[in-house]
């Protein structure tokens, strides 16, 4: 198998002034990515899937997602703004998607698409690819939604088998800047288009995108970062009326959202990157295989609660709903884009083979006896002091040679005391010469 | 695993995946292996309320054990019979007890080898190769 060495980027940066070296980030971590180095957290990016529950986590802010200032924008001619449709749910629904649609115009935008009206092009392509026998295409049943990137890289690193099961269609936001770029601007210079994101996770596939060459995407905004003078800007912009998207397309914000969107009854939805990882492991197991659709979203609540959103995941779901409510099924006379956007993936997804001790499997072998010995003799707290987040991953990093058994406090001080023995014994001994109370 | 303890079923899979995982197997391997194990650990805590699973890997094969002393099974070819089960009814509330158990073990297996006795206990050994 072992894939060729990839670079694995990743979109978590730390703050070294604000992380303390604590055990949370080390202990979340679905990958065990992360280990507590010099009283700093350290990612190590082959391990990372993105997921961003480390941004989610760290109860000392010190963790954050690589994005771009809005003051990027300037660079372009014409300024697009691609909100994923989670914006909406960030502000109470006396703030109109109209509204806030507005605000990023009076933010200086010239233009905007919303993400979810893309989604509604991927639900129908997602119901065709479901509607298609599985067996054909090669495309085993349940199909796992491919929109959650952490999902899709989680799949990579730690269920490779499942590969076959990625529905092979490029996600919502991508389709978005592609109509923007190559249907409403065609040939056009000094287009930017700018991504409003929820998560770290689709700031790195616009950069290493997953299943294609190159994303249209120019720049990614973090949510959090234009809450603020969006929310101002919301205040003071003539309202016009933008909104297009229908309650299909909101709904793929949130977890239930694109099954709901597809009326698809056979599947399962679930969020929050254990829950998902659950599901998987079932999955591979043998399990499952009844069903058509896996809709897998790493966040609690599905996009609502990305780890770059400010409001509580399940108060901003309540709030997208309502959204949904008030809202046609579909865009209204929709805007044909001809030709239609090819939605294929058109590069492979591989195994990510960052998890395995040695390329040689024989060496691994080796490796793994000697894991098992040193995991026995560690104490089995877990607790994270030596900077891994558990003994048995400490045992590992000594195989690998990342880290010494002393690093373990308890082997330390076991260490300390027979030294102190040794020591306290070699104080006994006095020079014959000395000690007159010695018969000898 | 014992007692019937349901909840820890499945783990004895999921460490075996995440071992070969570590050695590098490939993932058709892994997918086997863990379908495999799955299986047969399921039946152990359903029919015999527990038992141990081991799993042994050399450089050419995986090698699965699991010995429980449960009932023992009276008629192995009759066990084999896809769709057959004896799953009590409160399993098969869970979803299991279809009677592809057996069935699923041996398909995703290359050597496939049951010895039981009525009253002492079954022994399952699994081989893959790698």
């Amino acid at each position: 198998m072992s894939a060729a060495p990839s670079p694995a980027p990743h979109s978590v940066l730390l703050d070294p002034e604000k992380c303390v070296g604590c055990t949370t980030c080390i202990k979340k971590c679905p990958t065990e990515a992360i280990r507590v180095r010099k009283g700093r957290a350290s990612i190590q990016p082959e391990r990372c899937i993105d997921c961003g529950e480390c941004i989610r986590t760290c109860p000392h802010g010190a963790k954050r997602a690589v994005s771009d200032p809005l003051s990027m924008i300037e660079a372009y001619r014409i300024k697009v703004a691609v909100p994923a449709p989670a914006l909406y749910s960030q502000y109470d629904e006396g703030r109109s998607v109209d509204r806030v649609l507005s605000g990023l115009l009076q933010l200086g935008f010239d233009e905007v698409f919303e993400v979810a009206e893309a989604a509604e092009i991927v639900t129908r392509a997602t119901r065709e690819l479901l509607a298609s026998s599985g067996e054909a295409q090669d495309l085993p049943r349940p199909l796992i939604s491919s929109a959650c990137p952490a999902v899709v890289k989680l799949v990579q690193l730690r269920f490779p088998s499942l590969i076959p099961h990625l529905a092979r269609l490029i996600p919502p936001m991508e389709v978005a800047a592609r109509i923007v770029k190559e249907r409403l601007h065609p040939g056009e210079s000094g287009v930017g288009v700018f991504f409003i994101t929820p998560c770290a996770g689709k700031v790195t596939v616009t950069r290493a995108p997953l299943g294609y060459e190159r994303s249209a995407i120019d720049g990614v905004i973090g949510l959090r970062d234009i809450y603020l003078p969006l929310r101002s800007a919301i205040a003071s912009a003539p309202e016009r009326s933008l909104a297009r998207a229908g309650r299909r397309g909101l709904e793929w914000a949130r977890v239930d959202g694109e099954c709901d969107a597809m009326g698809e009854r056979r599947s399962i939805s679930v969020d929050g990157i254990g829950n998902v990882i659950g599901v998987l492991e079932a999955l591979e197991n043998g399990k499952l295989r009844d069903l058509s659709y896996i809709e897998a979203l790493a966040c609690p609540a599905g996009c609502v609660g990305g780890p770059l959103t400010v409001e509580n995941p399940y108060i901003a779901k309540t709030r997208l709903r309502n959204r949904e409510d008030s809202a046609p099924p579909e865009a209204a006379g929709p805007r044909r884009y001809e030709p239609a956007i090819d939605l294929n993936w058109t590069a492979a997804v591989k195994p990510r083979a960052a998890l395995a001790l040695d390329p040689d499997m024989l060496r691994a072998l080796v490796m793994m006896e000697e894991i098992e010995l040193r995991a026995e003799g560690l104490p089995g707290l877990d607790c994270g002091s030596c900077g891994a987040p558990s003994c048995r991953a400490l045992a590992e990093d000594i195989a690998r040679g990342t880290a010494i058994e002393s690093d373990c406090v308890f082997k330390l001080r076991d260490r300390v005391r027979e030294l102190a023995k040794e020591l306290m014994a070699l104080e006994e001994i006095r020079p014959p010469g000395l000690d007159r109370e010695a018969g000898r | 695993m014992d007692d019937g303890d349901f909840s820890l079923a499945g783990r004895a899979s999921s460490e075996l995946k995440r071992v070969l995982g570590r050695l590098g197997i490939g993932p058709e391997t892994v997918r086997r292996a863990a379908i495999a194990m799955y299986e047969a650990e399921i039946n152990m805590v359903i029919h015999a309320g527990g038992g141990v699973a081991e799993a042994e890997i050399g450089k050419d094969s995986v090698v699965i054990t699991l010995s429980d002393a449960g009932p023992g099974i009276p008629d192995i070819p009759l066990a084999m019979t896809e769709g057959w089960s004896t799953a009590p009814d409160r399993f098969r509330e869970l979803g299991f007890g279809a009677g592809m158990g057996l069935p699923n073990m041996r398909r995703n297996c290359d050597e496939f080898d049951i010895e039981s006795e009525v009253g002492k206990g079954t022994c399952v050994r699994m081989i893959i190769y790698l």
